[in-house]
């Protein structure tokens, strides 16, 4: 496949006929099948300093959000809090690689990280359903950027991709991409309205061809989020994606996440699919609130050999 | 066929029409060709009087006889089970409009014409009972499987491929059709090795299949020595099952099973001699010549 | 850093391995007339000393066999005999991790594949067929069908404890008894399998195991007092027994070699498809019979899905049976190895291009790489003969028809594989396909209730499902 879609390329998006063409004839993902390859790198064991820098580099890797309603300013700040120390009795625990939160949110959380490295995070574009006018979502977009996000998780038009008018989810993404200026742009597909994994395969195409710069399963509010399966059919379309392109794009499963074990899981099947190249936070993250904690628990039961409890780690 | 009688009276000789003798042949790919080695063995009736020359197959002969069988196996196994089934049907009739005739020709090889009437019946009937089942074989033998997972399980039965086939020799039309019938009905081809003493309603039976539409070389019929013939369809590498219901000598019987496990041909091993052809039949010889053959696929969106 | 997983070895305690073992007749264990030793591939550490049959101890198992018959198993009605049944496969399933990793030791294969595909495959089997013991009436072959009395069995080595119960379990549930010589380089599992059938209380003489060689498979299919021969192994030997039963009474099931093709069409889903040439040809280091080894690639995509399927075949990680993330374990015995390497020379020799996924192999035991012949075409050995390894042939067709005239071309016929995501494609060419078992866009998958066996010769019967009793029914 490769060779060919390098050549014909730049001309995909010229037309909805042409992206059509090009989406509908990428091979086709077997559901049975992707879910055993995933089931099965699930059953891989990993133990003692593999699976100390597995957790190490999951912590890394978190996406550390709160997209709630009751969001404050305090809660937020908390939540940076944690982001900076995620385990404030041992020096050596990193930090997450960045805070998610609601455009509004978006300046406590600058204003709390700043100088530390830890990218802020915004969900934009009418987050969650994207139900909002373009103009309004790229004024969403332009605001969360104005207030320091480095980073926006954006959702496509799920409506129109479902209904075939994939020029206009590109067009959107591009315009997206454009209101971010420097800031990262993460494509949320919201996997879980997509139904199938064709349709996931079609996305993630989509999504990189009109320049995300990170592919993102869900928003957190639709189930099913996050699944292996599905991070693999992506995993397996960001890696195709480079050969074709040479442009690497980076996952990002939101969303269901919640114990170091599933974790784990996720990064064999980035080191089994698309490889190590995506072992680090600038190109693998984590969506997710409570697995910091699961995370931190295990690192200390490694650490210790004893089992932790849930009033050793902080609750924020 | 014995000759007319001449009337004694008559004065001067009046012009008594001589009956026109059938030349019997080997059945190959649909035509009926002499054997390839110009020889023949004369067939007596059941009280030793000369009644016809048959072909004296040779292993030429069978060679060709499996070549055809193979080259028609294409078409008649893709063939739809109804089609197969109306053709098995259309032998049957066939046969029927030709009763007197088969009953005249298995009355004189087997010397007793009220039981050569009813071997013709039962023949007829056992190529009905057979038609019938060509579109039902597979729904009582094939099996959709509930496997534990997300699969998508059939078998079903497949023909075996070509298939060699000794025919009783007590029973030269009833004996023949209750083996040839059962393997052929399921897309299978044959080569057939009809009664060595009793070969002329085979030959008939040939004829029959000739106008029945069925196509070319599914149904090969040689006359000849078991003893010679056989061997060489037990050790020919493109014969996939081998019926020996017809070879009365156990040391021969022996031989053509260790031969046929060459190519690990199936083998229906000798019947005994005491089988009664006009029993009803079962299914056993539909199934002994059929592969079962399992699709799986996975059931996802 | 990379991503290096570190060993995960599963406990060999679970399992207790004795010095020596007997013979398992009429209910015990009883000394044998010879010894021989049976090791670990994967170390070439002897486990233990196995007792070797004679033709008088195989006569002495027939006889308690035919007793066994006479006296209990064929008189005892079949609601009783599936409760024998279903407590084996309880037992099993008690005992999985322990049979699992006493597989693993003795067989070479992963501990990932005992476990998760032997063990439960092995449970399955004997609780499908619990279930027929008091159905048979129902299962097509006659109103009141009955056994046909002592089944002498031999099995391979590529799934000793599996292949036991595909042979067991029918021919119990259909009232036979049975007389079962395990492989030479695997007796271990049999030998626990004696003992599950101690602690089920299955009367004496139902179930005996005679360990041994070829000898021994020979005196048992030979036996007269033997009424069915089921036999899984190498076609040649398949042919001797075909040769040996000619004119006797004993029904036979062959279940033999296989060269089967795996059809990958251009639409495919080229990453299932990938992962089912892995699976396909490494599944067992490729000691399956119905193992994917010839892979015709449609010539448009040849290039992109070899390398792909390169790129994936550098991910296996071969290694330590025992730890649980190896994917290829070890050759089972220096013999296989040998038979592996002279044919993968055959390759080289006639012209075929070898690429070997570059993994490290241990020192002692006996290893061999993934491997992939490229520029295979029909004329040459690897593509013909069995290799009964981890070695694909790689040919490529141009259109379908080329395709199937490909995949029947071999004198083979046990299994097939087709991968499209056009259905009315699969179904056309899985018509053609003169095989028993087409998988379709997925590759060896087995299920008790899924008739397996091959066509021309491949052997001939069916083991599994309903068809899978026929051949332990008398008709």
């Amino acid at each position: 496949m490769t060779a060919t879609v390098a050549s014909g390329l730049s001309e995909v998006a010229r037309s909805d006929a042409a992206l059509r063409a090009f989406l509908h004839g990428l091979p086709g993902v077997d559901q049975v099948g992707a879910q055993q390859r995933a089931a099965m790198l699930g059953t891989r064991s990993i133990k003692t300093t593999s699976k100390a820098w597995a957790l190490d580099l999951a912590i890394r890797m978190v996406d550390l959000t709160t997209l709630e309603g009751a969001d404050t300013p305090g809660k937020v700040r908390a939540l940076c809090a944690k982001a900076l120390r995620p385990d404030p009795t041992d020096p050596s625990c990193p930090p997450v690689a960045a805070v998610c939160v609601y455009p509004t949110m978006v300046a406590t959380a600058v204003e709390t990280l700043e100088g530390s490295g830890i990218h802020v995070a915004s969900v934009a574009t009418a987050f969650p359903s994207g139900q909002a006018p373009l103009a309004v979502r790229l004024a969403d977009v332009e605001a969360a950027v104005a207030a320091g996000a480095d980073e926006i998780d954006m959702v496509i038009n799920r409506g129109a991709f479902l209904s075939g008018r994939y020029r206009e989810v590109f067009d959107e993404i591009a315009a997206v991409k454009a209101a971010c200026g420097s800031a990262h742009l993460k494509v949320i597909l919201e996997t879980g309205e997509l139904a199938t994994y064709d349709n996931v395969r079609r996305a993630s195409w989509l999504a990189m061809l009109a320049g995300g710069d990170f592919i993102k399963t869900s928003t957190g509010k639709v189930s099913p989020a996050a699944t292996l399966p599905v991070t693999l059919v992506m995993l397996e379309a960001v890696r195709d994606f480079r050969a074709a392109t040479g442009r690497q794009v980076g996952v990002k499963p939101a969303g269901g996440i919640r114990t170091a074990k599933d974790a784990i899981k996720y990064l064999v099947l980035v080191n089994e699919t698309a490889g190590e190249d995506w072992l680090h936070p600038d190109w693998f993250r984590f969506g997710a609130s409570s697995l910091l904690n699961d995370l931190l628990m295990q690192r200390y039961k490694l650490s210790t050999g004893r089992y932790a409890g849930p009033n050793y780690v902080t609750l924020d | 066929m014995p000759t007319e009688q001449e009337s004694p009276a008559a004065t001067t000789e009046p012009t008594v029409r001589l009956a026109v003798r059938k030349t019997y042949k080997l059945f190959i790919g649909g035509a009926f060709p002499r054997s390839e080695s110009g020889r023949s063995y004369p067939v007596h009736t059941a009280t030793g009087d000369f009644m016809a020359n048959a072909a004296l197959a040779s292993r030429k002969d069978a060679r060709d006889a499996v070549r055809a069988a193979r080259a028609a196996f294409g078409t008649w196994s893709a063939a739809t089970a109804y089609n197969r089934g109306q053709i098995l049907y259309r032998v049957a009739e066939m046969l029927e409009g030709r009763h007197a005739q088969f009953t005249a020709e298995v009355a004189a090889a087997t010397g007793d014409r009220d039981a050569a009437a009813a071997e013709v019946d039962a023949a007829i009937d056992r190529w009905v009972w057979y038609a019938g089942w060509a579109d039902k074989i597979a729904q009582v033998h094939g099996a959709a499987n509930p496997v534990a997972g997300p699969y998508f399980n059939l078998s079903t039965p497949e023909p075996t491929g070509v298939v060699a086939v000794v025919a009783p020799p007590e029973s030269p039309l009833l004996g023949l059709v209750s083996v040839v019938a059962p393997a052929i009905v399921s897309g299978n081809t044959a080569v057939v090795v009809a009664s060595e003493d009793r070969p002329l309603p085979a030959v008939t039976l040939a004829e029959v299949l000739a106008t029945s539409d069925l196509p070319d070389g599914v149904v090969n019929v040689l006359t000849g020595r078991v003893a010679e013939i056989a061997p060489w369809l037990a050790s020919h590498m493109d014969v996939d099952a081998i019926d020996l219901t017809g070879v009365t000598d156990a040391g021969l019987a022996v031989d053509l099973e260790t031969a046929a496990a060459e190519n690990l041909k199936r083998v229906l091993r000798p019947a005994p001699a005491s089988s009664d052809w006009a029993a009803d039949p079962d299914v056993q010889r539909m199934l002994a010549l059929i592969e079962t053959k399992t699709v799986w696929h996975p059931k996802g969106i | 850093m990379v991503f290096e997983y570190a060993p995960a070895p599963e406990s060999r305690s679970v399992v207790e391995i004795k010095p020596s073992y007997g013979l398992f007749i009429d209910g015990e264990f009883v000394d044998a007339a010879g010894r021989f030793k049976t090791a670990n591939p994967a170390t070439e550490e002897v486990l233990a000393d196995v007792g070797e049959a004679d033709a008088s101890d195989v006569d002495r198992a027939v006889a308690a066999a035919r007793r066994a018959y006479e006296r209990v198993w064929g008189p005892m009605p079949g609601r009783e005999r599936a409760k024998y049944l279903y407590r084996i496969a309880r037992i099993v399933q008690e005992r999985a991790r322990e049979l699992a990793v006493l597989e693993t030791l003795d067989n070479g294969k992963p501990i990932r594949e005992s476990r998760d595909v032997d063990l439960p495959l092995v449970a399955a089997h004997f609780f499908y067929y619990a279930g027929w013991a008091d159905k048979l009436a129902y299962a097509g072959f006659g109103p009141d069908p009955k056994p046909l009395g002592v089944a002498g069995q031999v099995i391979p080595w590529n799934f000793p404890l599996l292949m036991l119960a595909w042979k067991i379990a029918p021919a119990l549930a259909c009232g036979n008894t049975v007389v079962l010589k395990p492989a030479e380089t695997t007796p271990l599992t049999a030998l626990a399998f004696a003992e599950i059938c101690q602690q089920a209380d299955l009367p004496p003489g139902v179930v005996n195991i005679v360990t041994g060689a070829g000898d021994t498979g020979r005196a048992l299919v030979e036996h007269p007092g033997v009424d069915k021969v089921a036999f899984t192994g190498s076609t040649e030997v398949g042919k001797q027994i075909a040769r040996s039963v000619a004119g006797s009474r004993k029904r036979v099931t062959l279940e033999l070699g296989g060269k089967a093709a795996n059809i990958v069409f251009d639409d495919a889903p080229i990453d299932q498809a990938v992962e089912g040439i892995v699976n396909g040809i490494f599944f067992n280091q490729g000691h399956v019979c119905c193992a994917g080894s010839r892979l015709l690639v449609q010539e448009s995509i040849a290039d992109d899905l070899l390398e792909s399927l390169k790129r994936r075949m550098a991910l296996l990680r071969v290694g330590d049976p025992l730890d649980k993330n190896t994917d290829v374990g070890a050759i089972n015995s220096r013999a296989q190895l040998d038979r592996i390497r002279a044919l993968s020379e055959v390759g080289d020799a006639e012209g075929a291009q070898r690429w070997s996924a570059p993994c490290p192999l241990p020192d002692r035991g006996f290893w061999f790489a993934p491997t992939i012949f490229t520029g295979v075409s029909q004329a040459h050995r690897i593509a013909r003969e069995e290799i009964f390894g981890p070695v694909l042939s790689v040919l490529t067709f141009r259109t379908p028809a080329e395709a199937v005239e490909k995949a029947n071309n071999t004198p083979y016929g046990l299994s097939a594989g087709i991968w499209s995501d056009k259905g009315s494609r699969i179904l056309a060419i899985a018509d053609r396909l003169r095989a028993g078992v087409v998988w379709a866009n997925t590759f060896n998958k087995f299920d008790p209730t899924s008739p397996f066996g091959g066509y021309k010769e491949s052997g001939y019967g069916r083991e599994g499902g309903r068809h899978g009793l026929e051949a332990y029914l008398a008709h």
